[in-house]
């Protein structure tokens, strides 16, 4: 298994550690339910270090992401972040990922743990087949180190460390700062539901900026937090998780990702999204959560009237709800909230209902969901 | 670190405590190191009342926010009572593994089979075992 830059600090903290994606990584340290409530309320620091950069470089750079990604970055700025899925010929999604601008011939390309090394393969290939050949791609994953801050004191705690001021720093952008001194490249963005930061610096001194990140939060509430309560902050938040609502034979419109599409410029996978969009789409996800006692976890099937009609793709107990949610896929007629659905959990069958996503949101949202993303 | 394990009671491999109760009833949870191990319980299936199991089948099943896991009985025999209190607070068991945090109670048929189960010492050794 392959170990972060922090693997030693983990191991310290008395985190309890497992495989990722090929990552020994930490799934908790003190308990999953106080991480989640110490991110909703206060702070949570997380290892983010598993996860790809991918440097894309170059007069044809753009011309090379406008081609692979289902996003139109035309009226992308500088240090603008677009959220963008990667999509085969037939649609299906082979990575979700993060495109950052950091310069009009300079995009650093951020992916899941698991999908980097196919991520960099396909943009590999395209750019061979496309003749982009002013065009670098470099894999940068072991040279940066990426720790999230998140929740309601990140923003208070990060200003300590920097003498950028965070305010101006709009959702979904992304500045140089040196934090801690420690030069970074920081982002507002984030996998929990809470406002946050997303901070990429070189692997040497990730940790120097985790020491100083815990150190000057410790007053505030701030806790290291493990892939446990991501999860489940994730998942509350009504985030989608690749491998579990994603894979390469689910397509952004039956997922949450409609959005992510542009047909209106050429991209590969167009062709099949353009079918799809017209004959509509047989199955789609949905948020539900549990009626009667019982928690769906990934891989249950669901029910109406005695007929298999779907399964759940992720599911647990979140904690600030205090109830069983999750995500499955049914078909598109019952995807209309309030509808009743049977999740059979161990032989028996569960009354579950479809609800809104997200779940949870957080109350002074709409100070950073104003800004399209 | 975990509780120390009573004296007054047996130990399954499964890491499920049972205690005799001197009339061929027993009561039965799952020991605190299993407690730690599974971290926050959030959801505890109880058996219903009158269910018959044999010895080291799943009587229950506890739930983690990233797990799920059988209890086993660790001896055969009906279930008589159920610990209801646990369906809201399923956290009794993270609380209290020996005591509040009891799943259920069982009249056994054949209470031979307690002198296969380990006692505390048995147990805590079979624990350091598997630590290493």
């Amino acid at each position: 298994m392959k170990k972060t830059p922090l693997y030693d600090r983990h191991v310290a903290l008395g985190a309890k550690l497992i495989d990722f994606g090929g990552w020994a990584m930490p799934v908790q340290y003190t308990g999953v339910v106080e991480e989640h409530h110490a991110t909703r309320t206060k702070a949570g620091l997380f290892d983010i270090c598993h996860m790809g950069e991918i440097d894309v470089r170059g007069p044809q750079a753009f011309d090379l992401l406008q081609r692979v990604m289902s996003r139109n970055l035309e009226k992308q700025t500088i240090g603008q972040i677009k959220l963008s899925v990667l999509t085969n010929e037939q649609g299906g999604i082979i990575d979700d990922l993060t495109v950052y601008k950091l310069a009009d011939d300079h995009y650093m390309v951020v992916t899941n743990a698991a999908s980097k090394d196919k991520d960099l393969r396909w943009l590999q290939s395209r750019k061979q087949e496309g003749n982009f050949s002013d065009v670098e791609i470099t894999d940068r994953t072991d040279q940066l180190g990426k720790l999230d801050l998140q929740g309601p004191q990140a923003q208070a705690i990060l200003q300590t460390l920097t003498e950028n001021d965070l305010t101006p720093l709009k959702y979904y952008h992304a500045m140089h700062m040196a934090v801690a001194g420690v030069q970074s490249l920081v982002s507002r963005s984030g996998y929990t539901g809470e406002d946050g930061f997303e901070i990429y610096a070189g692997s040497e001194r990730i940790g120097t900026l985790w020491d100083r990140l815990l150190n000057a939060g410790s007053d505030a509430g701030l806790k290291p937090i493990g892939l446990g309560a991501r999860d489940t902050l994730r998942l509350e938040a009504g985030m989608m998780l690749y491998g579990h609502e994603m894979c390469e034979t689910v397509s952004p419109c039956e997922v949450v990702y409609g959005w992510l599409i542009d047909l209106e410029k050429d991209f590969i996978g167009r062709e099949a999204l353009i079918q799809q969009k017209k004959q509509g789409v047989t199955r789609k996800l949905v948020g539900f959560e549990m009626v009667e006692r019982g928690i769906a976890r990934a891989g249950y099937k669901v029910f109406t009237d005695g007929r298999e009609i779907g399964e759940v793709t992720s599911g647990t107990f979140v904690p600030t709800l205090n109830k069983a949610v999750g995500l499955a896929f049914v078909p598109a007629i019952y995807t209309d909230p309030e509808t009743e659905m049977d999740i059979r959990i161990r032989d028996r069958d569960v009354k579950a209902k479809v609800v809104k996503l997200p779940f949870y949101k957080r109350e002074d949202k709409h100070i950073f969901y104003n800004v399209f993303i | 670190m975990s509780k120390t394990n009573p004296t007054d009671r047996k130990y399954s491999k499964e890491h499920e405590w049972v205690r005799d109760q001197g009339d061929d009833t027993v009561t039965l949870g799952i020991t605190d190191y299993a407690q730690e191990m599974l971290t926050d319980i959030v959801f505890v299936e109880l058996p219903a009342i009158g269910k018959k199991v044999k010895q080291m089948e799943p009587v229950a099943v506890v739930e983690s926010v990233k797990s799920v896991s059988d209890v086993f009985a660790p001896v055969s025999g009906e279930v008589i009572e159920v610990n209801l209190i646990l369906e809201n607070r399923p956290e009794l068991i993270n609380q209290d593994a020996f005591g509040e945090g009891w799943i259920a109670k069982m009249k056994m048929n054949k209470p031979e089979e307690l002198k296969g189960l380990m006692d505390a010492a048995g147990y805590e050794a079979m624990i350091r075992e598997e630590k290493h």
